[in-house]
């Protein structure tokens, strides 16, 4: 599980996140969803000590992570697996080559045994026979998949994916989805998402926990999501008439 | 302000770049990498630049040296010192300033906006040295060795002015770079250049590194990476000759 207790973070005089706390529960999606703007990224980044947060903790299986100092994060980060929103894929290798970067600078493996977890995690992600092309060959989707298949790699205990939909047509976006829903309880993964992708909410979301301005404005399960009175909340989800008509018809 | 918070903040990155490296047979493969890259892809404007340069210098020194009471070999030595003390250390590290110091800060920033730097960081790796050391060590190769070159493109670039314009015939332009020849002026030059690649790769490195926005943020550390770097590389000039020679 991943806690986070208080944690506020400013940028000079901006203030981002306010003494936000919530918890990540294991083996399941998390989703972190909330419009542009409102924190989601940052929060992401300071859960995974991208960004240093003023105030607050983060927890991972109660090892406090905001108080270690570098070397200890590394053991860690080596149980992370992350997506970026825009894939983060290195331009300047092949794909094979992404996937293999970090079995090649942190597993006790040989060039070969490398090459074949990457092409098995590679396989796993649907991508197959691409391997020699390179990032800027590529599409947004394939990029994506390609970019989950780095994060696995290493085998993680958790992984984040920032905006993974984002850039992507909708039947591309639920592939997405389904591919880190399976990935997950395949290998029993805590994963936490941000997203403001209203199928990932529907389709893949376990515990939602919803962010507005910075604070932590609700947070709940999926089926408490059509039956909660948060003005907010419904106003950000249920944006279109079609929505607020699906959602009237499941109360 | 401004100034002495970039020196901190440079400090800081230079402490982080010389820890211990994460896996050191990624980054030999990486320091060879770089050495064709910084290196042997910049010898063909080296070669271009120092050939016409050490040109120019003879037909100059050879305008200035009209009167009959200089001997004509006077021309090489000139040709040589010049080229030797000012042009093949200085001029040429202002040049690689330009095409590798602003291609370091661009390379680098790109990677920090699309998030490749956060990407190497979450898998621990410590992204400042895996990315910068093999450059610096690359241009602590590279750069003595253009210096090299371009001191033989520039000296034979004089022959050739002087031979093909008729005024030093090659027998007097090979006394003249013979003569009263002080081998420590390669040696301070190689000091100089050594110092400047230095320069020009952790500087240019450190804007690329800390470079935030996008595409427009990335010209910009490319432009200051390689303004700063030329001024410190001129400072250093001087402060280098003043205590070396």
């Amino acid at each position: 599980m991943i806690e986070i207790k208080h944690i506020s973070k400013s940028f000079k005089e901006t203030q981002v996140l306010y003494d936000i706390s919530t918890n990540f529960e294991e083996g399941k999606v998390n989703l972190i969803i909330g419009q542009s703007g409102s924190g989601k990224t940052v929060l992401l980044k300071s859960i995974v000590g991208l960004h240093d947060v003023d105030e607050g903790n983060v927890f991972f299986h109660g090892r406090n992570f905001t108080q270690m100092d570098n070397m200890e994060r590394k053991g860690i980060r080596k149980e992370i697996g992350m997506v970026f929103q825009g894939s983060a894929l290195f331009d300047s290798v092949n794909l094979e080559q992404n996937v293999m970067f970090p079995l090649k600078m942190f597993a006790e493996m040989s060039e070969e045994e490398a090459r074949e977890r990457a092409n098995f995690c590679l396989k796993r992600v649907q991508v197959v026979d691409k391997n020699h092309l390179f990032p800027a060959e590529i599409s947004g989707g394939m990029k994506k998949r390609v970019a989950i298949a780095r994060a696995i790699a290493l085998n993680p205990k958790y992984l984040f994916c920032d905006e993974p939909n984002s850039g992507l047509d909708p039947r591309t976006s639920i592939v997405i989805d389904n591919l880190i829903k399976e990935i997950i309880t395949e290998y029993n993964i805590t994963c936490v998402i941000n997203t403001h992708d209203m199928n990932s909410v529907m389709e893949i979301g376990e515990k939602i926990v919803f962010i507005n301005q910075g604070r932590n404005w609700w947070e709940g399960n999926q089926s408490e999501i059509w039956n909660n009175d948060n003005e907010e909340f419904n106003d950000f989800l249920f944006t279109s008439e079609l929505t607020k008509q699906i959602r009237k018809s499941m109360i | 302000m401004n100034v002495f918070y970039n020196v901190g903040m440079y400090f800081l990155l230079l402490k982080r770049v010389f820890s211990k490296p994460d896996d050191t047979r990624e980054y030999f493969k990486a320091i060879g990498k770089e050495i064709v890259l910084i290196g042997y892809n910049s010898i063909p404007i080296v070669f271009i630049i120092s050939f016409f340069i050490g040109a120019v210098i003879t037909l100059q020194t050879a305008y200035n040296m009209e009167n009959p009471i200089y001997p004509e070999y006077l021309i090489g030595l000139g040709t040589r010192d010049s080229v030797i003390l000012e042009f093949s250390s200085t001029i040429v590290a202002l040049i690689l300033a330009g095409k590798v110091g602003s291609s370091v800060a661009s390379e680098i920033g790109t990677m920090r906006v699309t998030e490749q730097i956060d990407a190497l960081e979450m898998m621990g790796v410590n992204s400042a040295s895996f990315l910068i050391l093999p450059k610096i060590v690359a241009s602590l190769v590279s750069f003595p060795v253009l210096c090299i070159f371009s001191i033989i493109f520039g000296i034979a670039g004089g022959w050739a002015a002087g031979e093909f314009s008729g005024e030093v015939p090659t027998a007097q332009y090979i006394y003249g770079i013979q003569y009263m020849f002080i081998p420590y002026y390669i040696v301070y030059s190689l000091i100089k250049m050594v110092t400047f690649g230095f320069i020009i790769i952790t500087v240019s490195s450190y804007f690329g590194y800390y470079t935030s926005g996008g595409a427009l943020e990335v010209g910009r550390s490319s432009t200051r990476a390689f303004v700063s770097s030329s001024l410190i590389v001129l400072l250093f000039n001087l402060i280098l000759t003043s205590i070396l020679l």
